[in-house]
């Protein structure tokens, strides 16, 4: 309870404040209205009109959770009007990117901690990779997967995968090296090997930093999706959603597809979470 | 007299720094022979661990001489001569006590039943023959360190090397693994290369003291003990214990110039 309380207490801060901006900013459309029709607005008149326009300025909460549950459960979950579809969608490039990110970001990350050319290297073609403006780029890596005759999962993907492999290296690199040096002194004194040491000292140390670092790529990789899902005119995924919600003016669409990609994500990490727990309590490393 | 399991001639050790270069060690000379057990005492500083770690080829000496099993120490770490035993225990948190010892024994490539048969037997040498299947932390600080000498041992390696593997530790504690660590040398007949800087330790343990003084790292004396090889704790309170402690003291005494 003392933790569900300042969670709440805040939630509800959210939600008030957002109706009152509901209010302010929906308020000139509703004047205007009414000036056309010659009629005087009162507060009441004004408080009431202000949350159920069709298409608001900003949508009341509960204009968006309305949105949101017709989306997802309104709807038979192969049409093309239901969230639960696009964001299936969604979630199947960025698992897909996150998963080819993790690897990459790993992979690279133990040749760093064990080549100096690679240590020496890679790092900064890293950092510039991740100064690079993805929504610049976006368009271009579906321009030429395209012509190469690949559309669909893999373009997004490998945006997703552009975004997400960063962390990890970043993580994992910190994490291989986190052995002390009595630890390494110990290996040394066994005469092992770097792939044993690898085995069975630098990966189980550097799984709290994996763990980490994959909860911020697992982030990443969604935002790296419905990026690759603006451009092009695409017409499936959350992206997809957010995009014809803003050319027809829909904006309680867009916050909804929002709402839907926030959920997704927090579900992506929970999961990740979870996971890490239960690793960590087993190795022993939670203590 | 058998020839010596470690040889050191004129062993000096130098680190380059931003200023003046720092003598860790300067002509340290020293034999120690098969079943020996040596203790390194002195001020930190004087360069006792990093001597030990010179003979465990994991720091290489500047200049002179030395020698391990007739071998570089780097050629003798690579035979896998030496156990070592550091200040802290070092167990991995996600295996099990007897995990943990098996850890060198998988690295080394020793078969399964082998193995098996090799924790077993080391984790009776130190008394712990109840808690192969338990975690480090369900075990307390002296049972730990106890863990990581068997860990140290299983691979049968002639030498044992421990750099203060009891300085973490209450005295209650200590004089116990002390009194267990004499039982297994008289076991086993290991040469032990020993850093503390208890002098009731060293006077305790060793059948030659080494007293060591810093700046630069250097050897003051070498005590041969005159006591027995059988010791029970009361030897602590006979002349002849406090008279070689009495040497020891004067030893560091003298290579201590307090500046």
């Amino acid at each position: 309870m003392s933790r569900v309380l300042p969670v709440l207490s805040v939630l509800a801060a959210i939600v008030a404040l957002w109706y009152l901006a509901a209010v302010g900013m929906n308020a000139a459309w509703v004047r205007d209205q009414a000036a056309r029709a010659g009629e005087t607005v009162t507060a009441g008149r004004l408080l009431r009109e202000t949350m159920v326009l069709e298409r608001p300025v900003l949508p009341a909460p509960h204009q968006v959770a309305a949105g949101l549950w017709e989306g997802v459960a309104g709807q038979k979950i192969t049409s093309k009007r239901s969230l639960v579809w696009h964001g299936w969608i969604t979630l199947g490039a960025t698992l897909a990117g996150f998963a080819i990110g993790a690897a990459a970001g790993m992979i690279l990350a133990v040749g760093i901690v064990h080549n100096r050319a690679m240590d020496m290297s890679i790092m900064p073609w890293a950092v510039a990779s991740q100064t690079v403006p993805i929504l610049a780029i976006a368009p271009m890596v579906i321009v030429v997967f395209a012509s190469a005759g690949v559309t669909g999962l893999l373009p997004k993907a490998f945006i997703a995968a552009w975004l997400s492999f960063f962390p990890v290296l970043v993580g994992m690199v910190k994490g291989l090296r986190a052995p002390d040096a009595m630890q390494m002194d110990l290996m040394r004194s066994w005469n092992a090997s770097s792939g044993q040491v690898l085995r069975h000292l630098r990966l189980p140390v550097s799984l709290p930093y994996l763990f980490a670092s994959l909860k911020v790529a697992v982030a990443a990789a969604l935002v790296g999706t419905i990026v690759g899902e603006l451009p092009a005119g695409a017409t499936q995924g959350l992206g997809a959603r957010l995009l014809s919600g803003s050319y027809y003016g829909q904006t309680i669409q867009i916050w909804a597809a929002l709402f839907a990609a926030a959920i997704l994500a927090a579900a992506l990490v929970w999961l990740i979470g979870l996971a890490e727990r239960i690793t960590l309590r087993r190795m022993g490393l939670s203590r | 007299m058998p020839s010596p399991v470690i040889s050191a001639r004129d062993v000096s050790l130098t680190f380059p720094t931003a200023d003046a270069p720092v003598h860790a060690l300067k002509d340290v000379s020293l034999d120690i022979g098969p079943g020996d057990f040596v203790s390194f005492i002195g001020p930190s500083g004087c360069g006792k661990t990093t001597f030990l770690r010179c003979i465990a080829g994991l720091e290489s000496p500047t200049g002179g001489t030395l020698t391990v099993n007739g071998m570089t120490p780097d050629q003798a770490r690579r035979a896998r001569a030496y156990g070592y035993v550091f200040q802290a225990p070092g167990l991995y948190p996600w295996r099990t006590i007897a995990g943990n010892i098996a850890l060198p024994l998988e690295i080394m490539g020793f078969s399964r039943p082998d193995r098996a048969e090799r924790v077993a037997r080391v984790l009776d040498l130190v008394e712990l023959g109840q808690f192969g299947g338990k975690y480090p932390w369900q075990l307390s600080g002296g049972m730990q360190q106890r863990a990581s000498i068997a860990r140290a041992l299983a691979f049968d390696a002639d030498i044992l090397l421990m750099d203060e593997p009891f300085g973490a530790l209450d005295e209650i504690v200590r004089d116990r693994l002390n009194e267990a660590l004499l039982a297994l040398w008289a076991k086993t007949g290991k040469t032990i290369g020993f850093v503390t800087h208890s002098i009731p330790e060293a006077v305790y343990l060793s059948t030659k003291i080494v007293v060591m003084s810093p700046r630069p790292g250097r050897i003051t004396d070498v005590i041969d003990s005159p006591l027995p090889r059988q010791r029970p704790l009361e030897i602590r309170d006979s002349a002849a214990f406090i008279e070689t402690a009495h040497r020891v003291r004067e030893g560091l005494r003298a290579g201590h110039s307090y500046d």
